[in-house]
């Protein structure tokens, strides 16, 4: 590597930077202290004089242009550029134990509407199985003609498809203090993938499904053996067992080598390495959907079988934990998706509620699947808390927190697709308006 | 052939006549398969996995255990995660709560919570302990559960559990889970001056 240049090539790039290396090391640090003090630019300029060697800006040619690249074959299955290493799966230190457990994709460092399968989030019940699909059936029995097993070799031979659908946790988050910082935080227990597998309805057919089954009891070859029930009119409607994610072989932690697929439904419903189908005519009313997954109301009633993820956005640049680095043009976006169709519309507030506008949505707006919105922002340096709200093709409207709250208290853990508030200090500083 | 709901029905034409062509080529489990996909699954396969328990306790399998057995089996398998009286830890708290869920800070048990006694023989057949599921013999999982369900003070120290004794347990929570209502959360989407 060339030794750094002592001057010159030292200018940051764009017109909001104004102070170059020269200056800021010739003048010491009381310009230094100045600069932090004079706003965001200045900052900006100091930070990226501790980061980027001069040597590989404008006039000068780049390090990496004088010398190959690493050759083909150095990564037989390819991996992001170790400048993105701070983008994973953001998990707790915090948890009393990491074998029924959560982990939340990073939306804030996103873009898109489909989730790279390595940041896909993550909720297990007893750990993840390492499943050798040769050695993987699926059991279909119960109120069937014909009771059948598959193998994963079966399952491939049906006609297939591929869909494009969210996953979500229902506890996303939870009603309860202390909240998020970040996005990820506050609603990364959600994910967007193209799916490919076979309609239930298909399968369900090849065994003969009987008219007194109006459930469908599904059980992952997990360690939490996890049981859930599905009515039945969802199974021949547009669920799905799927075997691909994203056009690979679904991650383990996606429920290798079959999951099923339940468009708009809580994520827990959506079994992994998926075993057992039972046709049924009452639900199990296993501990997951009853001492679990159940919605408690301030009454002490507690609601069951709440299946819908209702229709829910965030703003997800600028959020919390990032900073404007500058006053001028931004562009706020975020994602919207709703359990019960397609988005319709999403509204965007910068002035903490009082107006709102519509955001451009990103075609193609897909039925339960993230909805990319954007909306052009000036930001003239002054406070600001800017939000989003979703509403969906039933015309339902994504609620405030304390509109929620009124409605559900504190205690309803799941099922909170409240409206989240970013609030933008003079310093363009991003926080949880909530907290 | 069974009437109304015949797969065969619900194809479409197109696909009636591919699966007249999947029937001739392949060997189906069973004439009416549109597909001819799998096999038969026998009574043993089914029996061997079929470990759902519902919520009457009908299915519930013989055997039978003690309150006493179970603080033995309690207190080798589950202290370490749930506490010297189930009072919780790593694993969820399994005692007390009762008369809390109505408030402020509810304290969600199998005793104040759960509505139905035989899912607890289910789930901790199915999935406990954790670092070794469906260890646990049949008589076992009736001895733990009765031993839990002793600490919620619903059953006796004495007492015994089995199929019988387990289904006839009312839990005290039963009557409080209701429907899916909503949506019950109205926005009135203001658009100005809100």
């Amino acid at each position: 590597m060339a030794p750094k240049s002592p001057n010159g090539a030292g200018h940051a790039d764009g017109a909001k930077r104004k102070l170059s290396r020269r200056q800021i090391l010739g003048e010491g640090s009381a310009l230094l202290g100045g600069a932090l003090a004079s706003g965001v630019a200045g900052q900006q300029a100091v930070a990226e004089m501790a980061t980027t060697n001069a040597d590989n800006l404008p006039p000068n040619v780049p390090e990496w242009m004088k010398a190959p690249g690493d050759p083909m074959g150095s990564q037989l299955y390819g991996m992001p550029s170790p400048f993105e290493k701070n983008v994973v799966k953001n998990i707790s230190k915090k948890l009393p134990q990491y074998l029924s457990a959560s982990g939340r994709t990073p939306l804030q460092d996103l873009d898109g509407i489909i989730t790279p399968n390595g940041l896909f989030y993550e909720r297990h019940h007893g750990g993840v199985p390492t499943i050798d699909p040769e050695q993987h059936r699926l059991m279909l029995h119960g109120l069937v003609d014909r009771p059948l097993i598959f193998t994963m070799e079966d399952i491939r031979r049906f006609p297939s498809e591929s869909r494009i659908h969210f996953i979500e946790c229902s506890g996303n988050p939870v009603y309860t203090k202390p909240y998020g910082k970040t996005a990820s935080d506050l609603v990364g227990l959600l994910s967007c993938a193209e799916w490919t597998g076979v309609s239930l309805k298909l399968v369900l057919q090849e065994a003969g499904l009987r008219p007194e089954a109006k459930w469908l009891v599904a059980e992952g070859a997990d360690a939490a053996a996890l049981t859930r029930s599905v009515p039945i009119d969802k199974c021949l409607d547009d669920a799905m067992l799927v075997y691909s994610q994203n056009g690979e072989r679904l991650r383990p932690q996606q429920g290798y080598p079959l999951r099923l697929l339940l468009p708009g439904f809580e994520g827990n419903m959506n079994v992994k390495w998926l075993r057992r189908l039972k046709a049924v005519e009452e639900p199990a009313y296993s501990r997951e959907e009853t001492s679990k997954y159940t919605d408690l109301m301030p009454d002490g009633t507690a609601r069951e079988f709440t299946f819908y993820m209702e229709a829910k956005s965030i703003v997800t640049r600028p959020s919390g934990g990032q900073r404007l680095s500058t006053t001028g043009f931004h562009e706020i976006t975020g994602i919207a998706w709703s359990g019960h169709g397609k988005i319709k519309r999403v509204d965007v507030s910068v002035d903490g509620g009082k107006n709102w506008q519509a955001a451009k949505l990103q075609e193609p707006v897909l039925t339960r699947a993230l909805t990319r919105f954007r909306l052009p922002w000036h930001w003239d340096g002054q406070p600001a808390v800017i939000q989003s709200r979703a509403i969906d093709e039933t015309d339902y409207v994504q609620p405030t927190f304390s509109e929620l709250l009124a409605v559900r208290g504190e205690n309803s853990f799941y099922h909170n697709n409240a409206i989240q508030p970013w609030r933008i200090d003079a310093q363009g500083q991003v926080t949880n308006a909530n907290a | 052939m069974r009437k109304g709901r015949s797969p065969m029905r619900t194809l479409k034409p197109g696909w009636a006549m591919l699966t007249a062509v999947a029937f001739g080529l392949s060997a189906p489990v069973c004439a009416q398969s549109p597909y001819g996909i799998g096999r038969p699954a026998t009574a043993a396969e089914i029996a061997g996995w079929n470990i759902d328990i519902s919520r009457d306790g009908a299915n519930l399998p013989p055997g039978s255990g003690s309150v006493a057995h179970g603080h033995e089996v309690f207190d080798q398998q589950c202290v370490a995660c749930h506490g010297e009286k189930g009072e919780g830890g790593v694993g969820d708290r399994l005692v007390g709560g009762q008369g809390t869920i109505a408030t402020s800070k509810p304290i969600k048990t199998v005793g104040s919570y759960w509505p139905y006694a035989p899912t607890l023989f289910d789930y901790i057949r199915r999935a406990m302990p954790q670092n070794a599921p469906q260890s646990l013999s049949n008589d076992e999982v009736y001895a733990v559960s009765a031993y839990i369900l002793h600490l919620n003070d619903l059953l006796p120290a004495d007492a015994t559990l089995d199929a019988r004794t387990l289904s006839a347990i009312k839990m005290p929570n039963r009557g409080m889970f209701t429907g899916d209502p909503r949506p019950d959360v109205r926005n009135p989407a203001c658009v100005t001056g809100c």
